[in-house]
């Protein structure tokens, strides 16, 4: 999946790190590393919100219910994860004291910051256009819109028109 | 029955982006996915075939508050991360309050 490189300018107060000018890619391989356990918690934490988000629904509403909808539900875990990871390869490399597995952990939260952003898309275009359109059709156009524009986003960090927003 | 499904339902699409995401480089372009909209495909998809649309677009519309307190909740952790040194588990656990907050303010405005 490799797309086009770009800088991955990291946002007001993160400074540029050393994954700059990197390409899109994906390594499924990199999932070999994950421990059993985590898979297991994550599946754990989505069914549970996903579970209790119907129960809030069902008791207090759809407008409170919505509201647990866009819930980081893995989000805490995985900046963990990401510190954590970045933090022993370092030390395994010999350096004992850094700071890499915060900057990574900051820099993956702020992807999550620009995912919100297409969160707010996905969730306009549902609410617009559910009873008309048809709930498989809304769900995977909104599910389009929400890619494009978090990617559109993300893109135009590099030209630091969003570097002060997000 | 349907707390089974949405359990299972829930978790899965959670795992599946979720692994996507971790094996997507660089990082930052990975956090997007790790925002994605899992919770609420299970929620919605489940929710239209139990309580309608109205039901379900009424969800969706609430959802726009909790992205935002999902925005402030990104924000601050990014903020205790670099700013105040703290560790990513902890900084993002803590948030949460902060987006609890701001999710109950959003709530109290729209209903």
């Amino acid at each position: 999946m490799h797309a086009y490189r770009t800088d991955d300018f990291c946002g007001r107060g993160l400074g540029r790190t050393a994954i700059d000018t990197m390409r899109i890619s994906a390594d499924f391989s990199a999932l070999k590393h994950g421990n059993w356990y985590e898979f297991a918690l994550r599946f754990l934490f989505g069914g549970a919100i996903t579970a209790i988000t119907g129960l809030l629904a069902k008791h207090y509403g759809p407008a409170f219910g919505g509201l647990f909808l866009a819930f980081p539900a893995i989000f805490p875990a995985s900046d963990t994860l990401v510190e954590k990871r970045e933090r022993e390869k370092k030390q395994r490399a010999g350096t004992l004291h850094t700071i890499r597995g915060r900057q990574s952990a900051a820099v993956d939260a702020h992807g999550a910051a620009i995912g919100s952003l297409g969160l707010i898309v996905f969730a306009c275009v549902v609410w617009r256009f559910l009873e008309k359109w048809g709930d498989p059709l809304t769900l995977f156009v909104a599910l389009l819109v929400r890619l494009g524009v978090s990617i559109l986003i993300w893109r135009l960090r590099r030209h630091r028109v969003f570097a002060r927003i997000t | 029955m349907l707390r089974i499904i949405r359990f299972f339902v829930g978790g899965l699409i959670v795992s599946l982006f979720s692994a996507f995401g971790e094996a997507l480089r660089p990082k930052s372009f990975a956090g997007l996915f790790g925002t994605a909209p899992s919770v609420a495909l299970a929620t919605l998809g489940l929710t239209i075939v139990a309580d309608g649309k109205m039901f379900a677009a009424k969800e969706a519309r609430s959802m726009i508050a909790g992205a935002l307190a999902f925005l402030s909740n990104a924000w601050a952790t990014i903020w205790l991360i670099m700013k105040h040194k703290w560790h990513a588990g902890v900084a993002s656990s803590c948030t949460l309050i902060v987006r609890m907050i701001f999710a109950v303010a959003a709530w109290a405005v729209l209903r």
